[in-house]
């Protein structure tokens, strides 16, 4: 426990995977997703990440939100998580997730809406269409990466669900299963993880409910079966593993802000202008870069996200 | 009390001494290299994952703590196991865990920040962890200063040794930056805390605070007996 040498048998790091060999998102969907999957297993993708790679069905839909920046390649997405329901190293999710059995995955929705439901995750992701949406994903612990996500804009699926008028946010809740989810043995955090967004927030077309990544189904230590991604917000912002969506008209808790009330806040966007009070958020080290890079408001995202807080105190609303 | 009383060594047993000298030194010297070979290998073969600057930072970073640790473990081990020849040892093992704290700053400035001064001295006055850590780095710089028997002479023995007592604050600020840095996770700093608390608790309860500075029964004088530990040369 206390002296952890890493696995000299574990595969090279991201940092050397040579340019000519992660996925470009032309090459990919031009190749398909077969021709993807080889070269994924060139790129000696660990078991557990291979295990579940596999084609999300139906045509991925592109979008003009993507962004065309270098994406991080698949080893590094995949390997350096922070999911602390798998434990709070970074190569631990994808270590351990592969005991997570994400089929069959039952989705409720309910709270403040005329549609409260459950869903099943594959009728979900059959019943709508899905889209490729390029990422910028910025961890709170200032590194960051770019991601071709596959996912369901998140109003698409709440608004299913029929928000009433008094519905002004969303809490979204993880699993809890600590036979599944050995981290969750230890009180690190208060259990189950929690999130919660504004209304106007989780309704933004930036914002989607993920199925996969790379155009394959979202491996475990990623959050599968379904996770949000709401890419203008700290990375713990969204939320993996989820079952369960519930329209409030308070604003509900936040599993990070509970545990640092001072260090996260509810909103936690992306402000190079508020540090966190332990460390600098003005640079990122964006991963397979050596130097680290000046960290965008709104991670990059304010000409679309900017005006959902017009008026508001950001620093103080951190 | 037995201490590593230098009577007793006074007529050196030749065999041993040169046992310690030409074997058992050489090989802690290279176990303690042992880390930074495996980190040079896994930079090399870029097998430190997909933050590898990171990853190089705080490993680093865990093993000048470590270091530190069994350098503050040597005294009490000594006097527990009977063992007065550990103490042939601790200059080394102390000289090794500043290494590793100098090998941890420079990763963080070079390579880390890539000098960027600006960025680093702001981290430096506004993270108390930062400027935690690098208090600890500065108490340690005049013991490395002072590791050699020359220091020792020049400086006494009685005030070389009270000198010396900067460790104990070193060590546990060393401990405070590494605690104060995890983001949820305590255990694992918990677990260095606790065995320096358990370190300098045998200290403070056998008073052993200046090490081995006990006055041997014979009263040697309190110039003439350089402490074994930091003497790589046998009494004379």
């Amino acid at each position: 426990m206390l002296i952890r040498f890493r696995n000299s048998c574990d595969p090279a790091g991201s940092e050397i995977t040579p340019e000519s060999v992660y996925i470009n998102r032309r090459r990919f969907l031009a190749g398909g997703a077969a021709a993807a999957a080889a070269m994924m297993s060139g790129l000696a993708v660990p078991a557990a990440a291979q295990g579940k790679a596999a084609p999300l069905p139906g045509d991925i839909g592109k979008s003009s939100l993507s962004t065309d920046e270098v994406q991080t390649p698949f080893d590094a997405v995949t390997r350096y998580n922070n999911f602390y329901e798998f434990g709070t190293d970074k190569e631990d999710p994808a270590r351990y997730a592969s005991q997570l059995k994400v089929r069959p995955w039952a989705l409720t929705i309910d709270g403040l809406c005329g549609k409260p439901g459950t869903w099943d995750v594959d009728a979900l992701i059959k019943a709508n269409r899905l889209e490729e949406r390029v990422y910028r994903l910025r961890c709170v612990e200032a590194w960051s990466m770019v991601i071709p996500w596959v996912g369901i804009p998140m109003a698409d699926v709440l608004k299913q669900a029929e928000p009433l008028a008094s519905a002004k946010y969303v809490a979204m809740q993880t699993l809890l299963d600590p036979a599944q989810m050995p981290g969750q043995r230890r009180s690190i955090l208060e259990w189950p993880y929690v999130e919660g967004l504004r209304l106007d927030e989780a309704l933004h077309p930036l914002t989607i409910l993920c199925v996969g990544l790379y155009g394959q189904v979202l491996p475990n230590q990623n959050g599968a079966p379904i996770r949000l991604i709401i890419p203008w917000k700290y990375g713990f912002k969204s939320i993996k593993s989820i079952v369960r969506l519930t329209f409030l008209e308070t604003m509900p808790p936040t599993t990070w802000n509970r545990s640092a009330p001072d260090e996260y806040g509810f909103y936690a966007n992306v402000n190079p202008a508020v540090d966190h009070p332990r460390w600098s958020q003005k640079r990122e080290r964006r991963i397979g870069e050596f130097f680290r890079r000046d960290s965008l408001p709104f991670n990059g995202y304010a000409e679309q996200v900017a005006g959902l807080y017009a008026g508001m105190d950001l620093v103080k609303w951190f | 009390m037995v201490l590593a009383a230098p009577t007793a060594s006074h007529r050196p047993r030749r065999r041993s001494d040169r046992l310690i000298r030409f074997v058992a030194k050489p090989v802690v010297f290279v176990a303690c290299l042992l880390p930074l070979a495996w980190l040079a290998w896994h930079v090399a073969a870029g097998e430190l994952g997909a933050n590898p600057i990171e990853k190089m930072n705080r490993f680093l970073g865990d093993w000048a703590l470590r270091f530190l640790l069994i350098s503050l473990a040597v005294s009490p081990l000594r006097e527990i196991g009977g063992w007065p020849v550990l103490m042939r040892f601790r200059r080394m093992l102390g000289l090794f865990a500043f290494t590793y704290v100098v090998l941890h700053l420079s990763s963080w400035i070079g390579v880390d920040q890539f000098f960027a001064w600006a960025h680093i001295w702001a981290d430096i006055v506004k993270r108390p962890y930062i400027t935690i850590g690098m208090g600890a780095f500065l108490l340690l710089i005049p013991l490395a200063a002072t590791s050699t028997a020359g220091m020792i002479k020049r400086l006494g023995a009685k005030r070389w040794k009270r000198l010396h007592m900067l460790v104990y604050p070193a060590a546990a600020l060393g401990c405070a930056h590494f605690f104060m840095m995890v983001k949820a996770d305590i255990r694992e700093p918990l677990i260095y805390a606790g065995i320096l608390v358990a370190l300098l608790g045998w200290r403070a309860a056998t008073r052993r605070w200046l090490a081995i500075s006990r006055p041997s029964p014979s009263s040697r004088g309190s110039v003439a007996p350089i402490p074994p530990p930091v003497s790589s040369a046998p009494p004379r």
